[in-house]
């Protein structure tokens, strides 16, 4: 029998019907508490029982006196329960995004996307989102120090002052080193101070360095800067290499621009075709349409490759390289030919020769001016990588006289750390302005902790004349004094960097339209002012030696490299490891391993296989002369012969949170004519015989072999837009008829399943009241981010539980993002020879990808609700599932019959317990607990919890819609996942409401009897043929394929 | 026992009434003349003034929008001085100029406005620029007419203590009729303990004289009474009597957990409702600013104390405890009188903006409170209880259009009450 329905699975143990993943999927709980939760006896439990009881009684004869305490003088625009939301700036780790904040009682308490701007266009990522945990972390330093002892901010300043005059004498040059600095006023800042101290030299790095761009531009056009990337422009996008959706550069913004050209609907019937040419399964990657499996020691060759073939093609001379058997380099060469002027070719190389080869593709498409502007450049990464190698040597050598850390982390972060630590006390003055004595600051002798950004002042510059303010939105928490003010206090320049900022702006950046305080104003107001925004992209000229670059690429890379090679790479959440502190981001499942918790070392299936290694297996990883230990997790898509960690773990010094939680895998970089290169050709791997359990979310609430996500290609879409969907039919009158469509019009209306209903209240008309809530996602346009995660982890007052309860199945995550692997071709199920079982091998190691943001799906035959006992989740006239947690006394029946498997139960009261102390310590504390949304209930221990739809906004904006005395409009109840999402995948509203987006994109057809349908054919709901009826809609995913 | 019945004696009652109240008529008769004369000349045209019901409302409104929170109508001097007779006192084009702008008026060096403005303290008025000539003489027209109003009123007031007087006479009447019941139960009594007398004085003769077996016997019989209640049927009853009894209480306690009707707690500072929201009818908007925009209504902060006693009764030792706090730049902390549950969303603005509810409704008669009290419940059946009873306020509020139009269509002419809207669903005030 040929079976020609795609196989879907989420693990590798789901694939291999791992005995032990069989054994979970059956149970919707692992039911049994583990061994330090069983101590309790029945005659305990009757002692507890007494306890309570009369602990109950004696509490209800007098109710606490609680206190109501207003303000003594209240500011006119704070009113207790009503937010307020100030414009800001995110610039931090290369990433820039501009957002708002929104306040209530004056404390921070969300991030949400900033719509003015025109780079972030209201898209955020999951650390943006996470960014306001990072306020309330008693781990920042709370004052100055000095020798690891609290000093007085006072003292401290004389003592650097004089320092800095005494290193003036000494004759020997002193640095600042810093990571990127966005903020052109902060570059002043620092240039004042080094005009004040002309010894001092500033010198930038990043710790996932730009640089081979960087450099590629200055010798291609002159001009050491980023590009920025238009990818909403691009018909053919090749990446070499690059996570650009994820980590590369700026992947909020790309993101967006990526969504546009792959959104289909209504006219548009083409998107584009994207290649990727990489060693581990990235984000990027997983979205591509071909991905091709290179290794490290090949990247250079495959862009060669590319090079040659356009360059042939427009007849412009070839380099000469080695030739190297990757497939979908001439499909690609094809593609990018054929939309010349309208493609883009990225690579996330750290090599200047490659990337100058990338120009050299890029110029040669005609994609300058179109789809790459370098006349309005990109500074989210300045580091120069080969001036901190001398500063580095400079400091070994005891040649510098004094040295100021601003929001770097070189100790920890730089393959040169330790070299850097032991030479960092031959330096008579170490200042560093890190939040916390981290792995630098405490080999500092001065720490004067800088502001978190949302206590600061400041503004950035992502993007040439692309500009961007950020204002404080609290009062600072601690005694820490901002970064800028502190050089301009040691600069003796006695003005504050508020004043400092204005006056920048004033000679700077204000154009002298209008009075500068309207100006300032409106800018405060907007958070961006982007006076450029419109203006054309520029065609530089090429003059950079194609020939050079391209020999020296030949030389340094090979085609057939035997050696076991090492990628190191950046996770969606945890990133650079700056954030690491971060409960939030720690427990992120990352979107393609799904690992939480840790970083391991990413195996290709075969590579497992062929060294007997399992799941889990601790290895020894050596290379650089530096090794560590962590466990092996077999990852499909990772290139053979490749394997690949995590950067960001392994911090020793960033709180409790992240403290040796994974390896530090930055010794591992190497570096390559003065640049970083984050790979090793040669590893070593060896087996340690210890195991360890990796945290990973990707089998739980698993929902069998179901059809869940359904896809077709772009071709089979162009012919049948209803192509891909899987139509439940069954028997009526004896006829094989579908759920859903094709019933007969003059067939009798209750013939029709979809309207059959157990219920009473469940006609027709039951949501046609007033509002009908639904939700679309479409699988087209979602990236898997994860943004959405963090964003309803934000607002719902979602716990954290920490890697055991993670391995104990009972994560609680309102929303997940399946991960679906899939197999490319169909199989034959009945074809037992070894040639079939090796093509069913191949796409299992590499696969394609989909993802599946999973959330309540609010049914209006909703098995939940049947069965709870209590009636403590019922339905709503306006279609959403309601949970009352107050009502429930966690049976989790209701966890046990929800096909979707998105009910979560707090087996413990997660932000009153000490056992939670070192996962989430935030939580445990007043201080942590301002994070949290005054407005959601947050739940105790034994009740079950779930997506609301984000019930609290939805209840907001019809309540101001009332007191305005209006209809409420489309858009504005959002829901926290649909306003993180960068790309747009998530789109809310009322299904009543015939302007509302959700209506037009789902088509909705309205009948005479008050019945009302989705025509769009790409719609689908997951399990129809259970007939639970659901308010949340996907739209199938395409592929660009052949 | 009763010797009149019902209609008999409230008939008795009304003669009573009325005789008395017709001797008190008779009497009094001059003094109304005399109180009814000085009205008709109050009521007089004022000129240049709308005295119309639409330009007093207005006046009204603007009133105490803008005007309460410093003057009374009355002759009481709040901040500012009192308004009675002001346009006797003033010119009606100065009092334009004083209004719109005070301060423009005292530096143009005129007297009258210099010599009131040093004799409230040198304390500025706020200067209203947004008045137009018509809304000033709107206020102004409201003031007189709240004018003539304590006239009448104080006229009520005459006609009333006379009145009082004629209560007071039918309440003698009350009491009589107490006196005779009284009377009629002491003389029963007396006959019942002369009848017990007599029985036993009876028995004793009999007792002592030579009776026949039959009659001893009834003359020797003991009446247990205790037997009926060793019965097993009444120790039964009793019992599950008892057990009802307990069982309901202790319902009934369990059900009051956590309930606080009556809680009223002891302020920090004894600050009385009834004389702000009462006495000096101060709109509880002016100190409660949230109750129309969110959740919470607001306990006001101190520098709305401020607003008013700044200047007033600074020296009064409840009021200097808010001074303190400010010095000491320490918040006042409250005791917090209605406590809803962490887990029950409420929103005032809801409540008191769309549904139009007056404050009263659930808070009681707060302008009656010299130390708040918890009034309702606040427990989940009374919330739904008044969900199920309270019509919509759906009328010129186009969000409620579509819903209106289905309950038309669906439910006819029964008005469309909260719970038909969906205010019984839980997610309304739980999530």
């Amino acid at each position: 029998m040929k079976e020609k329905q795609k196989i879907y699975w989420k693990g590798l143990e789901e694939l291999t019907n791992d005995t032990d993943f069989v054994k979970k999927s059956q149970d919707e709980f692992p039911e049994f508490p583990t061994a330090e939760e069983l101590t309790t006896s029945r005659r305990d439990f009757l002692k507890f029982m007494g306890f309570s009881l009369a602990a109950a009684s004696l509490a209800a004869c007098e109710a606490p006196v609680k206190k109501a305490i207003p303000y003594l003088n209240k500011p006119e625009e704070i009113d207790p329960s009503v937010p307020n939301y100030y414009a800001s700036t995110y610039a931090q780790d290369g990433e820039y995004c501009s957002i708002l904040v929104k306040t209530r009682e004056g404390r921070p308490i969300k991030i949400e996307g900033n719509e003015l701007s025109s780079i972030t266009k209201g898209g955020t990522s999951a650390r943006v989102q996470a960014s306001v945990l990072g306020l309330y972390d008693l781990s920042r330093l709370q004052g100055f120090m000095e020798n690891g002892k609290a000093a007085d901010m006072a003292a401290v300043d004389q003592k650097v002052i004089d320092g800095l005059k005494k290193a003036a004498q000494s004759g020997k040059p002193a640095y600042i080193v810093s990571s990127t600095i966005m903020s052109p006023s902060t570059k002043a800042v620092i240039a004042k101070f080094i005009e004040k101290y002309p010894f001092f030299r500033h010198v930038s790095y990043d710790a996932v360095s730009a640089y081979g761009i960087l450099k590629a531009n200055e010798r291609s056009f002159g001009k050491y800067a980023l590009p920025a990337y238009d990818f909403s422009k691009a018909e053919v996008i090749v990446s070499v290499g690059a996570d650009f959706l994820g980590t590369w550069l700026s992947p909020i913004e790309h993101a967006r621009q990526y969504a546009q050209t792959r959104k289909l609907g209504g006219d548009k019937k083409t998107m584009s075709r994207h290649y990727q040419f990489e060693t581990t399964l990235s984000l990027t990657g997983a979205n591509a349409d071909y991905r091709s499996r290179i290794r490290p020691s090949q990247e250079g060759l495959v862009v060669a490759a590319l090079y040659n073939g356009v360059a042939q093609a427009v007849g412009a001379p070839t380099v000469s390289a080695p030739a190297v058997k990757v497939p979908h380099i001439d499909k690609a060469v094809k593609d990018l030919l054929a939309a010349k002027g309208k493609s883009l070719v990225v690579s996330g190389s750290n090599d200047p020769d490659v990337q100058v080869l990338v120009n050299a593709i890029n110029y040669l498409l005609e994609n300058y001016g179109s789809t790459i502007d370098l006349s309005r450049p990109s500074f989210v990464k300045q580091g120069n990588d080969e001036e901190f190698l001398r500063f580095v040597e400079d400091a070994k050598k005891g040649n510098v006289s004094a040295v100021i850390f601003y929001n770097t982390n070189p100790v920890y972060d730089h393959v040169k750390g330790a070299e850097l630590a032991k030479a960092l006390p031959k330096i008579a003055l170490t200042v560093s302005t890190a939040d916390r004595a981290d792995e630098t600051a405490s080999l500092c002798r001065f720490i004067t902790p800088d502001h978190h950004y949302l206590e600061a002042w400041n503004d950035a510059e992502p993007r040439a004349g692309f500009y961007s303010l950020a204002q404080p939105t609290i009062m600072p928490l601690f005694k820490t004094r901002q970064a800028q003010d502190s050089f301009l206090t040691w600069a003796e320049e006695g003005i504050s960097f508020y004043e400092f900022l204005r006056s920048y702006w004033r000679k700077n950046i204000y154009k002298g339209e209008g009075s500068f305080e309207d100006f300032w104003t409106k800018v405060v107001h907007d958070g961006v002012y982007e006076p450029v925004a419109e203006a054309a992209a520029e065609k530089p000229a090429f003059t950079a030696d194609v020939q050079e670059a391209g020999s020296r690429v030949a030389r340094r890379y090979t085609a057939d490299n035997k050696n076991i090679e090492l990628v190191l790479y950046q996770k969606v959440g945890i990133g650079s490891g700056a954030m690491a502190n971060n409960p939030w981001l720690q427990e992120l499942p990352d979107p393609i391993t799904k690992a939480t918790w840790d970083n391991y070392v990413c195996v290709s299936k075969s590579y497992a296989e062929q060294e007997g290694l399992k799941q889990g297996d601790v290895v020894k990883v050596t290379a650089n002369g530096y090794s560590v230990e962590l466990p092996v997790l077999i990852q499909p898509g990772q290139a053979p012969g490749t394997i690949a960690i995590a950067l960001g773990y392994g911090r020793t010094k960033a709180g409790k949170c992240a403290n040796n939680i994974g390896k530090n895998a930055y010794p591992f970089v190497s570096i390559a004519d003065g640049a970083l290169v984050y790979a090793q050709r040669q590893v070593s791997i060896e087996k340690t015989g210890a195991t360890y359990e990796i945290a990973q979310t990707q089998t739980h609430h698993t929902i069998m072999a179901r059809p869940i996500v359904q896809e077709a290609t772009l071709k089979e879409y162009q012919k049948d837009p209803a192509a891909g969907r899987f139509f439940p039919a069954i028997t009526i009158e004896g006829e094989k008829v579908n759920v859903n469509r094709t019933i007969p019009e003059n067939k009798a209306e209750e013939l029709n399943p979809r309207l059959i209903t157990l219920w009473k209240g469940h006609e027709k008309t039951a949501y046609r009241k007033n509002h009908w809530w639904g939700m679309v996602i479409d699988l087209n346009s979602c990236i898997g981010c994860s943004a959405c995660l963090i964003g309803c982890q934000t607002e719902n007052n979602v716990p954290v539980v920490g890697k055991q309860e993670v391995i104990n199945r009972r994560e609680m995550h309102w929303i997940r993002i399946d991960r679906y692997y899939s197999f490319d071709e169909s199989i034959d199920t009945e074809d037992k020879s070894y040639a079939n079982y090796q093509k069913m091998e191949d796409p299992a190691d590499n696969p394609e990808v989909v993802f599946q943001p999973m959330m309540c799906q609010h049914c209006n035959n909703a098995p939940c609700e049947t069965v709870c006992p209590v009636v403590a989740t019922t339905h709503s006239s306006e279609g959403l599932n309601q949970m009352t947690y107050n009502r429930c006394i966690g049976t989790r029946y209701c966890a046990n019959n929800c096909p979707f498997k998105v009910r979560r139960f707090n087996w413990f009261n997660y932000t009153n317990d000490e056992r939670f102390q070192d996962v989430n310590y935030m939580s445990q504390t007043d201080l942590g607990r301002m994070v949290l949304n005054p407005d959601v209930t947050v739940r105790s221990r034994g009740v079950m919890e779930k997506c609301s739809l984000c019930v609290q906004r939805i209840q907001l904006a019809k309540l101001e819609a009332k007191r305005a005395g209006r209809k409420l409009r489309d858009g504005e109840a959002k829901t926290a996942c649909q306003q993180a999402c960068p790309t747009d995948a998530i789109v809310f509203g009322d299904m009543n409401d015939p302007e509302s987006r959700i209506h037009k994109l789902l088509n909705l057809k309205e009948f005479d009897n008050g019945d009302i349908k989705i025509t769009e054919p790409r719609a689908f709901q997951v399990l129809e043929e259970y007939n639970v009826r659901p308010n949340v809609t996907y739209l199938t995913k395409i592929r660009n394929k052949d | 026992m009763r010797l009149l019945n019902k209609p008999n004696r409230l008939m008795l009652t009304r003669i009573c009434y009325a005789s008395i109240f017709l001797i008190v008529m008779l009497f009094s008769s001059p003094a109304w003349a005399q109180e009814v004369a000085p009205q008709d000349n109050a009521t007089q045209e004022v000129p240049g003034l709308d005295m119309s019901e639409a330009t007093i409302a207005k006046g009204k409104e603007l009133f105490v929008g803008r005007c309460q929170s410093c003057h009374a109508v009355t002759d009481e001097v709040v901040i500012g001085p009192g308004l009675k007779g002001v346009l006797e006192r003033r010119e009606l084009p100065w009092l334009l100029k004083w209004i719109r702008n005070s301060q423009a008026l005292i530096q143009s060096g005129d007297p009258t406005a210099v010599q009131l403005y040093n004799e409230y303290n040198q304390t500025q008025m706020t200067s209203f620029l947004d008045l137009s000539d018509d809304d000033i003489k709107a206020i102004l027209a409201y003031v007189k007419s709240a004018e003539n109003q304590q006239q009448e009123a104080a006229a009520d007031g005459a006609a009333q203590a006379e009145g009082g007087e004629a209560a007071q006479a039918s309440g003698l009447n009350s009491s009589y009729l107490t006196a005779i019941l009284v009377g009629l139960v002491i003389v029963l009594v007396l006959v019942l303990a002369v009848l017990l007398l007599i029985v036993s004085l009876l028995t004793r003769f009999l007792k002592n004289q030579d009776l026949p077996e039959e009659d001893l016997e009834v003359v020797n019989e003991k009446i247990d009474l205790t037997a009926p209640f060793r019965s097993k049927a009444f120790l039964t009853v009793v019992g599950v009597f008892f057990l009802l009894v307990v069982a309901k209480a202790g319902i009934d306690s369990l059900m009051d957990v956590g309930v606080q009707t009556g809680y009223a707690p002891t302020q920090p500072i004894a600050f009385s409702h009834k004389l702000h929201a009462g006495k000096y009818q101060i709109d509880c908007q002016y100190c409660h600013t949230g109750v129309r925009k969110g959740k919470s209504a607001n306990i006001p902060s101190a520098n709305i104390c401020m607003n008013c006693h700044g200047e007033i009764k600074r020296g009064s030792p409840e009021i200097q405890k808010i001074y303190a706090a400010i010095e000491k730049n320490e918040p006042i902390k409250w005791v917090r009188v209605h406590n809803l549950q962490d887990f029950v969303y409420f929103n005032h603005a809801q409540h008191v903006q769309v549904g139009q509810i007056e404050c009263q409704h659930c808070h009681g008669e707060i302008e009656k409170m010299e130390v708040v009290q918890q009034r309702s419940p606040l427990t989940m059946g009374w919330c739904i209880d008044c969900h199920r009873k309270t019509v919509v306020k759906a009328e010129g509020n186009d969000y409620y259009d579509r819903l209106l139009q289905f309950h038309k269509a669906n439910a006819g002419k029964k008005p469309m009450t909260v719970e038909d809207i969906g205010g019984l669903e839980c997610s309304k005030c739980h999530y």
